[in-house]
């Protein structure tokens, strides 16, 4: 499995999840979240920032279920789901994530047949603090 | 006139062979096509001053400066995001030579995709969009990338797997037509098509691109000076880049409107500086990495409504005799995957009346580079 190699502006994000929180970077003056972290904000070219702290919830916006050839880490799970989900605090941002039947659980864990554009999910994090997504209601 | 309408034309192209495998180098292609090109034009390589290649390209300007005998070149441009960058080289050269910072342009793309490794298989190294958010969950290859904004896309507007296949069936109808095509001689049919295993789903076999080696080049040179060249001059009517606000490259899904990508933006510039619209394109050569990249640029670049490029390929509009016939010499997905230069060529034969699958009367074309990713296009006419 491919390990996050993360920079400056996304390490906080990592740190946070490894303790179990989703945090969204936003501007620290005009409040507008975004992603993926970045030094300045868009909206008003602020340079602070903070780490708000969402609920977690989300809908999936779009999956994929990719099938080999891929890495060989990835080709053992294959075929498995990768989804995008809009998170519920802040409809305009998408990340990308697996949805997988409980917490801890193999990327391929979860029927790929049995994902829907539009499901509610929730965050959870597994072993090494990599954010998962369930189902919000199985 | 302002600008660049018209007031450069290509006037040579070459190409080596394609295939899975070529024995001979990237170099060595780069060389071999260049020649042919400046060949083609009747133009001698001492006469080169200028040249633009874009990223992913291996063969370094100095060193094909050196090997075929280039003259002092004084403009040299390489065009960032691999296949977003193809249309962009004639761009530069044309904006160089209307500005008078050179005289003899070349622009070439060589590859050995077909028998090399696959970029995303390397994880030591950093890939253009930030990985550190896709990589981990097994979002790893340009095919899930852009599957991701394919099934979202299918969703939104209802578009199905046979829109995606009537997009696959042009490009291999044209290149049956296309003794140099990868694909010559090997039909595609609706059950190979909807059999085949996925790669990434939504996307098929059949939605993804040839993996080739291969090598093409073309010439850019003043409307002027195209009078006196060996073929007709086919001239470069409008050109642009389009990188747009909030673009995230592959994953365009991190922007607030995901489903319009680049090519709206380069698509604005490029009908602005044109003398014609989308209703008067007779031929399209247009980016197929995926299937799905054509009914999104058929939107973007206005020959259709947001959310109807699906449809609009339903009644053979895009084989040959149809509204829009497509990528005339079966395109990345049946010709060969050169990160888009062959569209250029292409577009160049049938403004010449040279096609294996000839427009009748073909008088102004659009060709158009990767979209998904900060790209360009041109608008050619004869
Ligand atoms: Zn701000």
């Amino acid at each position: 499995m491919l390990t996050p190699v993360t920079d400056a502006d996304g390490a906080p994000f990592w740190r946070y999840a490894a303790r179990g929180e989703l945090r969204v970077q936003a501007c620290a003056d005009c409040g507008e979240p975004r992603f993926p972290p970045r030094p300045c904000c868009p909206h008003c070219r602020s340079f602070t920032s903070e780490w708000r702290p969402t609920s977690g919830r989300g809908r999936i916006w779009s999956y994929v279920v990719p099938h080999p050839p891929l890495l060989p880490d990835y080709a053992a799970q294959a075929p498995y789901n990768v989804i995008l989900v809009e998170l519920a605090d802040a409809p305009r941002i998408r990340m990308v994530g697996n949805l997988v039947s409980e917490p801890g659980a193999p990327l391929g864990s979860f029927p790929p047949d049995q994902v829907r554009i539009g499901a509610r999910v929730q965050v959870v994090f597994d072993g090494d603090g990599l954010p998962q997504w369930i189902l919000e209601r199985p | 006139m302002t600008g660049i309408k018209d007031a450069t034309a290509i006037v040579g192209i070459g190409q080596t062979s394609f295939a899975k495998h070529l024995p001979e180098d990237e170099r060595t292609l780069a060389c071999r096509a260049v020649l042919a090109a400046l060949d083609d034009a009747g133009i001698a390589p001492g006469e080169v001053d200028a040249l633009a290649s874009y990223t992913m390209e291996e063969t370094d300007e100095v060193e094909l400066a050196k090997a075929v005998g280039f003259g002092d070149l004084t403009f040299f441009s390489k065009i960032g995001f691999g296949g977003g960058g193809s249309c962009a080289t004639v761009a530069h050269l044309a904006a160089a030579i209307a500005a008078g910072q050179a005289t003899v342009g070349v622009a070439w793309r060589s590859r050995k995709r077909g028998s090399g490794p696959r970029p995303w298989t390397n994880t030591a190294v950093q890939l253009p969009t930030p990985a550190q958010w896709t990589r981990p969950f097994g979002l790893l290859r340009p095919a899930d990338e852009i599957a991701m904004l394919a099934r979202r896309y299918l969703h939104e507007y209802g578009a199905t797997r046979d829109h995606l296949f009537n997009v696959a069936l042009a490009c291999r109808n044209r290149a049956n037509q296309n003794p140099a095509a990868v694909m010559y001689e090997r039909p595609l049919t609706r059950e190979m098509y909807m059999s085949s295993r996925w790669i990434s789903e939504p996307l098929c076999l059949y939605d993804n691109c040839l993996e080739t080696d291969g090598a093409l080049a073309c010439v850019v040179v003043s409307a002027e000076r195209a009078r006196d060249c060996r073929r007709a001059p086919v001239y470069v009517h409008s050109a642009a880049q389009g990188l747009p606000a909030q673009h995230h490259g592959m994953v365009n899904y991190w922007n607030d409107d995901p489903l319009t990508g680049p090519a709206w933006a380069a698509a604005r510039h490029l009908w602005k500086h044109a003398d014609f619209t989308p209703d008067d394109v007779d031929v399209a050569q247009i980016y197929d990495a995926f299937t799905p990249l054509v009914p999104l640029s058929l939107e973007g670049y206005g020959f259709c409504g947001r959310g109807e490029g699906g449809a609009f390929t339903e009644g053979g509009a895009l084989e040959t005799g149809g509204r829009l016939p497509l990528n005339t010499g079966g395109g990345g997905l049946s010709e060969a995957y050169v990160h888009g230069f062959n569209l250029i060529n292409e577009g160049v034969k049938q403004l010449r009346g040279t096609s294996t699958a000839q427009v009748p009367g073909a008088a102004t074309c659009l060709v158009t580079a990767g979209e998904g990713v900060p790209t360009s296009a041109l608008l050619l006419r004869n």
